[in-house]
């Protein structure tokens, strides 16, 4: 008797490629075999193995909401072997996907309370799935706020949507660029994300709050204490850890940090999770 | 089911050997290769080397080979195929004559390759593997069997175990199903006497400290940044222990010839900077101190609280292999005994 092969993709059809920046871009993904993509199912927050066949695997979030069917998204920057094969790609060709691995954005828990995600340059798109998932469900969560920042206007990705947040009345967005990094008509913050939320602090209530922090770890760094000083508390911080990893599936060894498997335990862990695991993220 | 204990001449064994050989099993054993006495496929018993301590390399191959093909694929004009590998196509294999350090091992495969869902191609492997173990007469300065809990004696893993109680004349112990599949494809198998005890007949090896001491003393001093530069200062990051561990099971995927080519499963190491390094240049474990203690807090912490067994055999390979003379049971002591 032969078990299903846990390593063998899906086989997706690139529908869309949308540029967010020079070396980012944005790949709508549909199942090249129809019942397969009517059998699959995902939850926020988690991640697959994308792969160019002949080059390899690598490991991004699904940067769409489950709540949006028929499709997966992701966001990568060009950067290694597999990332520069895939941005040559063209909507029409073939890529392959396992997935959808790791836990979750525990958002049917955060229901009826305020929600603050915090995001800084290429992090957003973990966050973009669970920040739309909650968007389509609206009516059941308090106050969003959105606080997301890139070293330059160059560099922030899912202008369009950005846009859409920044003319919605039911979500505040908090854009911002790092000193030096706009331009002559940018109307955002200017500043680093941790004392651009220091600043807004005063319109960002703790009670009743979840935050969501993603991003560079000199960002979660500095973010931390301001979050700590407005009142809230580790267990109601979450992120997102992007250890490299191979398998998806806790068998490889890599992606550890300390006990934890970071595809198997995490990606998505608390603040007060983090305080004891070692610092191998 | 309950052990069984016959007793088999090397006549028997010839014999079982052209059985499983007319019956296009393939057989793995200790065979001489050059200047060294590896796993190697072999027809005859007289190939198999029984006389040395340990082979260089351990029998893991044979269910986690150093290279396999996951599956292959031809990516051509806008069309991707894929050719899952045939189960079916992989032999029936005999591996006979490893020790019992190295039976044990495949319980620790097991538990990392299966621990949380099935593993197909390595449980595959595994279905069609039979282990034919051989007990220890003697022992080297670097075995510590009894310390991770085995013994030169150990029947764990095996499906059969041999004991040689007399030049020629072996006790089997009849473990498994399988065993007793395999045992009942021999003929002149006779009953053991009472009397016969393979006690006498193995090597003495002594725990040098207590294991239980190792776990609470990893935890104590993850943070102790000194203390694992100390103990990995002469370490090169070359992956010879990992590479000759029995129990070792880290890898990679790659893909390899180009369009219309293979995705591959590769084995690889803690030891190396590479293993985490991050596109962006970031790596959790920047230095060999670093991953010096993954490869113990691996071992010995995470894997008896994650999984239920421990990651190492005892077998002292990494020891031996160890280009620069690092000896594992000697950084164990030192765990064992730092000062809180």
């Amino acid at each position: 008797m032969s078990m299903a092969d846990i390593f063998k993709p899906y086989l997706m059809k690139i529908e869309q490629v949308s540029d967010e920046t020079p070396d980012v871009k944005t790949m709508r993904l549909v199942f090249s075999d129809e019942r397969e993509g009517k059998n699959f199912s995902f939850r926020t927050g988690q991640f697959g193995e994308y792969s160019v066949f002949g080059e390899g695997e690598c490991t991004f979030c699904i940067a769409s909401p489950p709540t949006r069917q028929g499709y997966i998204e992701c966001t990568f920057r060009k950067a290694g072997r597999v990332t520069s094969a895939l941005s040559g790609l063209e909507p029409g060709e073939i890529i392959g996907f396992r997935g959808p691995y790791g836990n979750i954005f525990p958002i049917s828990d955060w229901e009826g309370k305020n929600l603050l995600f915090i995001a800084g340059g290429i992090a957003l798109p973990p966050m973009r799935s669970v920040i739309w998932n909650v968007l389509d469900l609206r009516e059941r969560y308090g106050n969003i706020t959105i606080v997301y920042g890139a070293r330059t206007v160059a560099d922030l990705v899912y202008k369009r949507e950005l846009a859409e947040w920044a003319g919605r009345s039911d979500v505040k967005l908090i854009s911002t660029v790092d000193p030096g990094g706009e331009t002559p008509d940018w109307k955002g913050e200017i500043g680093f994300v941790p004392t651009v939320l220091d600043r807004a602090a005063p319109a960002i209530a703790s009670r009743d709050t979840v935050a969501v922090v993603c991003g560079p770890p000199v960002m979660i760094k500095f973010t931390f204490p301001v979050l700590t000083k407005l009142g809230f508390k580790p267990e109601n911080i979450f992120t997102t850890l992007e250890n490299r990893m191979k398998c998806g599936v806790g068998k490889c060894g890599r992606c550890n940090v300390g006990k934890y498997f970071v595809c198997k335990d995490g990606p998505v862990f608390t603040f007060a999770q983090l305080k004891d695991m070692p610092q191998e993220y | 089911m309950e052990t069984e204990k016959k007793l088999i001449g090397r006549g028997e064994l010839e014999k079982l050997f052209s059985h499983w050989r007319s019956k296009g099993k393939r057989i793995l054993a200790p065979k001489k290769i050059g200047a060294k006495i590896d796993f190697a496929a072999v027809t005859t018993l007289e190939e198999v080397c029984l006389g040395q301590v340990q082979t260089v390399q351990s029998a893991k191959t044979a269910v986690f080979p150093r290279v396999e093909e996951l599956f292959s694929f031809k990516n051509k004009d806008g069309r991707v195929e894929i050719w899952e590998r045939d189960q079916g196509a992989l032999l029936e294999t005999v591996i006979f004559g490893l020790r019992p350090c190295d039976a044990a091992a495949f319980a620790v495969l097991k538990a990392i390759f299966n621990w949380d869902s099935q593993d197909p191609l390595f449980s595959a492997r595994m279905e069609k593997v039979a282990v034919i173990g051989v007990s220890c007469p003697r022992a080297d300065e670097y075995c510590f069997c009894t310390l991770a809990g085995g013994g030169p004696g150990g029947t764990t893993g095996s499906d059969i175990l041999l004991t040689e109680i007399a030049p020629g004349e072996y006790l089997a112990e009849i473990i498994s199903e399988k065993g007793r599949v395999l045992a009942g494809e021999a003929a002149g198998l006779k009953p053991c006497p009472a009397s016969v005890s393979k006690e006498a007949h193995l090597a003495k090896v002594e725990p040098a400290f207590a294991l239980e001491r190792v776990a609470p003393a990893l935890a104590r001093l993850f943070d102790d940044n000194a203390f694992w530069v100390e103990q990995s200062l002469r370490c090169l990051g070359c992956g010879a222990c990992a590479y000759v561990c029995p129990a070792c099971a880290c890898f990679d995927i790659q893909d390899e010839g180009g369009g219309s080519g293979q995705r591959l499963r590769c084995w690889d190491s803690c030891g190396f900077g590479l293993f985490t390094l991050h596109t962006s240049g970031h790596n959790p474990r920047p230095v060999q101190s670093q991953r010096w203690r993954q490869r113990l807090m691996h071992k010995f912490s995470y894997m008896p609280e994650r999984q239920q067994v421990l990651g190492c055999v005892g077998c002292g390979r990494c020891s031996r292999a160890c280009p620069v003379d690092m000896n594992i049971l000697e950084h164990l002591r030192s765990v064992a005994e730092a000062k809180p």
